[in-house]
């Protein structure tokens, strides 16, 4: 590993051997949703609470990675993964059923590609040979965390995201494959004092704009060089405010970009407000997705940021 | 970077609500159930005869009733969406809020479940009657 620039650092062997993806029953509705391995017919996953559903879509999300890559558990020498609920107890609960050691991170949003990034670094670094990382988020768990209950009868505004149901396993390895890990780049926290927490998309997008440049910077490289380049969870109004951020610096953002959060469904059908959040929606596209056309050879180089809150 | 471009892009980029329709909204369905509680109330008191004191508290519970099974089986935050204010703001919004936070914590158990979290958002309202009540007296015990 090579460390370049302010914050990036580049990957020498690293590559993406399998990733899986596990979604609920509205995103398999969505526009994608051909692309997810399994999907559930209702939020309950057949549990009887929503803390063991989304256990259970992890648990699910493992054993297809595994089943894909053609390993078993000890060929995992360990797991780095998390969840957006307290103490990560959703990710603690499903891996210990799993004899293979753990390393919990939390970025919200952001919580995949934080794991992916630690994951391959370790891996370049030499520590053991396939690292497995896992990221999931359910839609009633973390409205129970963090927003009201799910029957609650007040108004939601259209800035608001919807927390996609969804989990996904990636193994990050020493083979080589088809998708090779190479550059990285770590961005900061922008706190741009807005305070309406129903409207998370604008908050996140200075941010995310920060590290888009940050990265065009370290690497000398130009937007246009990527096929795609994807945002977690901005939604409408937030990929919005990026675009304009990135105009004004001269930096325009052009039709390779998109963002998961409005990728992920039918925003115009299906409800969603503003869009997807939540680390399983980024899980979702960029796992479910953005791989499988990267191996089809739609995309040959993508980026991916997203904010993390 | 300058905070200046993406303050100036924020607030350039201001998400405009539908204030009007939304008061629009709240306002029709708000006054729909408070025409229903009223016909409730004629029920109880003009038809059946019963005392004005004992109609209304069985208009309450009519109300109350009627939005804790409507917020059970998945339909109060639906109309919730679509009116706001409307059915927040009535009794039917303390009766949801209640059912709702009690449906949540069920998985958490009788006690500390759902006893200790029913009233996780009907608590404010309570705090709020109670402050203003108690300075609504102590204003009219020093001033009459």
């Amino acid at each position: 590993m090579k460390f370049v620039g302010k914050c990036s650092a580049e990957f020498t062997d690293v590559y993406l051997k399998v990733t899986s993806t596990v979604a609920g029953p509205k995103e398999k509705k969505g526009p994608l949703g051909s692309y997810f391995d399994y999907a559930y017919q209702d939020n309950y996953c057949g549990k009887e609470n929503w803390e063991q559903a989304e256990i259970g879509m992890q648990q699910k999300a493992i054993d297809l990675a595994l089943e894909k890559a053609g390993l078993k558990t000890n060929d995992i020498d360990l797991v780095i993964g998390g969840d957006l609920n307290n103490q990560l107890a959703i990710t603690n609960y499903a891996l210990r059923d799993y004899d293979i050691s753990y390393l919990g991170v939390y970025g919200a949003c952001s919580t995949c590609v934080e794991a992916l990034i630690v994951a391959t670094t370790f891996i370049d670094a030499g520590f053991g040979e396939n690292i497995l990382t896992i990221t999931s988020s359910h839609n009633a768990t973390s409205e129970r965390q963090f927003r009201y209950p799910t029957e609650y009868g007040g108004q939601k505004p259209s800035s608001m995201t919807s927390t996609a149901t969804g989990a996904g396993a990636a193994i990050v390895s020493k083979d080589a494959s088809t998708i090779k890990i190479t550059k990285m780049t770590i961005g900061k926290v922008i706190d741009p004092n807005l305070y309406d927490v129903q409207d998370m998309g604008r908050t996140m997008a200075p941010a995310a704009s920060v590290v888009i440049k940050q990265h065009m910077e370290d690497f000398n490289t130009n937007l246009s060089d990527y096929d795609l380049v994807l945002t977690g969870d901005l939604s409408k109004y937030g990929s919005d405010v990026l675009k304009d951020i990135m105009q004004e610096l001269a930096k325009p953002l052009k039709d390779n970009y998109h963002d998961a959060g409005l990728m992920l469904y039918d925003t115009k059908k299906q409800n969603v407000f503003a869009g997807g959040s939540g680390c399983g929606c980024i899980t979702l596209v960029g796992f479910g997705y953005v791989i499988k056309a990267l191996r089809s050879g739609i995309y040959k180089k993508v980026y991916r940021c997203t904010g993390r809150l | 970077m300058k905070k200046e471009i993406y303050q100036k892009e924020l607030e350039k980029k201001q998400i405009k609500r539908p204030i009007f329709l939304n008061a629009l909204k709240a306002f029709l369905v708000g006054g729909l159930i408070c025409l229903v509680a009223q016909g409730i109330l004629w029920l109880f008191k003009d038809l059946i005869g019963l005392e004005k004191d004992k109609a209304t508290s069985l208009m309450y519970i009519v109300v109350v009733g009627v939005s804790a099974i409507l917020t059970g089986l998945g339909i109060f935050d639906r109309i919730g969406q679509f009116s706001g204010a409307g059915t927040i703001i009535p009794i039917t919004g303390f009766a949801n809020s209640m059912t709702s936070s009690a449906l949540e914590s069920k998985s958490e158990g009788i006690v500390l479940g759902i006893m200790t979290n029913m009233f996780k958002l009907a608590g404010a309202v309570i705090v709020a009657g109670v402050v203003s009540a108690f300075i609504s007296g102590t204003i009219i015990y020093l001033f009459r």
